[in-house]
């Protein structure tokens, strides 16, 4: 199990290069002179070039890149933000807790409301309720988050006045966000867990389980959930791993200082080490929770965990 | 009832897989009422011309009549400039899909090319190629699409481009592991034993045994990609106003919406109808072309 971490920690190693390489790569792209965004509009022309020598933009592509990489690997040092002149960890740090907050707000929602939902629509295939819960969630998956978020905006922030539209001082202004954000995944959650749960329960145990006479409850939660458990962790993991680095938009709307609105000035602003720094520990950390999904899939299911091990 | 009905039919004439999947589609009713939709959507964008006035109620202000409510004039009232919202919503329409169509159609050519040579090659080109594409797939799609936008700048085609890059190894990932499957399977041996062609094995019974879930996927990503093409102009990052689009037209009417709702509700529910339509559509179509996969 441990050697399967291992290998799965020095898998991550060339993806994180690769991910370097080509922001670096798209970065080197866009317009415009950092030295000049350092200086100013007034700075004269042989200052910049001053700067411009000095932090070594004038290398080609390559060198600055491997200059990169190197300081990133051996000294830890991921460069300091051209905007606000700081190293770019002390912002990242700063802003982290907020996304990480809507992250694990949505998924609490998206697994609170979507698995009992998913349960109940399967248990009562082809019912009322199960035609109702499909239904809304198709509308939920074809709401772009963005509009969501106005929506509810709209009517709990500015008719109803319940809660605030933005800012990140309280809990309560998580809400809002944090809805919105769970609302496509909870629909795809609930399909997820209906499916999965309507194939398991057809299976013979489950029938063997009934005559047996146990409770339907204990059939339900015990016999059927645990064995349609496996995907239904899947889309939790991944929905999560998705959802530290696609919060942008989310918290654009609602006015959040996260990483994803870093991420947006960072881009705009060409402040490339910034960019760089929170792309990277986007992609790290969306990588450390695929991994820690597919773990879990060792204690949900003991084949998988034997599989590991001859691995 | 069905399978009975089939088999009869079956006796008298076989079916072409075509006409049988389009058969089962037929009778899925959520299938055809999206189907209906995105027809209707893309007569309303072909035809935008002849429905409303682009320069006239579209483009051109006129504070005049600024910020009117839904009325028989101006059915869905008008914006802080005074332009028609019936008109930007019709000209919105021909953008979205525009930009969706032809950047799903781009990626999936260029997905398909490097996903059919990753699975058609294997080892090491097929290593190199999808260990690239894992690299790009695990940049968040929002992400990338927007870095891309910022370093070529905002426009219609660098739009295109970030969102046809971006979906690029989806479709690669999708083309490879079917071929992969398809060209493992019992008939490919049968017909390479019986010394077909490869070219005739390729286009005979690798494409269109890999063909389906490819389409399904395309489906449901058009519907992402419009929502995408909406995000990124509601911050911004796509096209730019006053060129009539769903998200830059939320995103203007962003501020008035305490006061004028409409400004933010209707461009929305455009949004999501195109969106509800494409991915009826593709659920309709992965339950007709393999029924077993239904629930």
């Amino acid at each position: 199990m441990i050697k399967y971490i291992l290998k799965r920690i020095l898998l991550m190693i060339p993806v994180i290069l690769g991910i370097s390489f080509i922001v670096f790569l798209i970065m080197s792209f866009t317009p415009g002179d950092p030295a000049r965004l350092i200086l100013g509009e007034k700075a004269s022309i042989s200052d910049v070039e001053n700067l411009r020598e000095k932090m070594g933009l004038n290398d080609n592509f390559f060198v600055r890149y491997l200059r990169y990489v190197k300081d990133a690997v051996f000294y830890r040092d991921f460069g300091t933000s051209y905007a606000t002149k700081i190293p770019v960890n002390a912002d990242l740090m700063d802003r982290f807790p907020e996304t990480l907050k809507l992250a694990f707000g949505s998924t609490l929602i998206m697994v609170l409301i979507g698995v009992p939902v998913g349960i109940i629509s399967a248990v009562k295939q082809y019912s009322l309720i199960d035609k109702v819960t499909l239904g809304i969630s198709l509308i939920l998956t074809s709401m772009p988050v963005f509009w969501l978020g106005l929506m509810l905006i709209l009517l709990f922030s500015l008719k109803l006045g319940w809660l605030p539209a933005t800012g990140a001082d309280t809990w309560v202004n998580f809400i809002l966000p944090c809805f919105s954000l769970a609302a496509s995944m909870m629909a795809s959650l609930i399909r997820m867990t209906r499916s999965s749960m309507l194939e398991v329960i057809r299976q013979d145990y489950i029938r063997t389980a009934r005559a047996k006479g146990a409770k339907e409850v204990t059939v339900i939660y015990k016999h059927a959930l645990r064995n349609a458990l496996l995907p239904i962790i899947t889309i939790i993991g991944l929905n999560f791993g998705g959802l530290l680095g696609g919060t942008m938009i989310v918290e654009s709307v609602f006015a959040l200082p996260g990483v994803g609105t870093l991420t947006i000035n960072s881009i705009r602003m060409k402040d490339t080490p910034m960019v760089m720094a929170s792309v990277l520990f986007v992609a790290i950390l969306a990588g450390i929770v695929n991994l820690i999904v597919d773990i879990l899939y060792a204690y949900v299911d003991p084949r998988i965990k034997s599989q590991y091990a001859k691995n | 009832m069905t399978e009975v009905k089939e088999k009869g039919r079956s006796t008298i004439k076989k079916r072409s897989q075509f006409k049988s999947v389009f058969f089962r589609f037929k009778k899925n009713k959520m299938a055809m009422f999206g189907l209906v939709v995105l027809i209707i959507l893309t007569l309303v964008a072909v035809f935008a011309d002849f429905i409303a006035d682009y320069e006239n109620d579209a483009i051109s202000q006129n504070m005049k009549i600024r910020l009117q409510t839904p009325s028989r004039e101006h059915i869905f009232g008008t914006d802080q400039y005074g332009r028609d919202m019936f008109a930007r919503i019709v000209f919105g329409t021909r953008i979205s899909l525009f930009v969706g169509v032809v950047s799903i159609i781009a990626s999936l050519i260029v997905g398909a090319v490097i996903g059919a040579v990753a699975g058609y090659y294997g080892g090491a080109i097929d290593n190199v190629i999808m260990r690239i594409m894992d690299v790009l797939l695990a940049i968040p799609q929002t992400l990338l699409a927007i870095s891309i936008v910022a370093a070529l700048g905002t426009g219609i085609f660098n739009l295109l481009l970030a969102m046809s890059i971006s979906s690029v190894p989806r479709f690669a990932r999708i083309v490879r592991s079917s071929i992969l499957s398809i060209a493992d399977q019992e008939f490919v041996e049968a017909a390479k034993a019986c010394g077909t062609k490869d070219a005739r094995i390729i286009t005979k019974h690798i494409i269109p045994n890999a063909i389906g879930p490819i389409i399904v996927q395309a489906t449901l990503n058009m519907a992402s990609t419009i929502i995408g093409i909406a995000g990124l102009s509601f911050i911004g990052l796509g096209i730019e106003p006053p060129i009539p689009e769903w998200g830059s037209i939320l995103s203007e009417g962003k501020t008035q919406m305490r006061y004028y709702p409409h400004l933010v509700v209707i461009p929305g529910i455009a949004i999501v109808f195109a969106v509800m339509a494409l991915n009826l559509i593709g659920d309709g179509l992965r339950d007709s072309l393999d029924p077993r996969l239904k629930n």
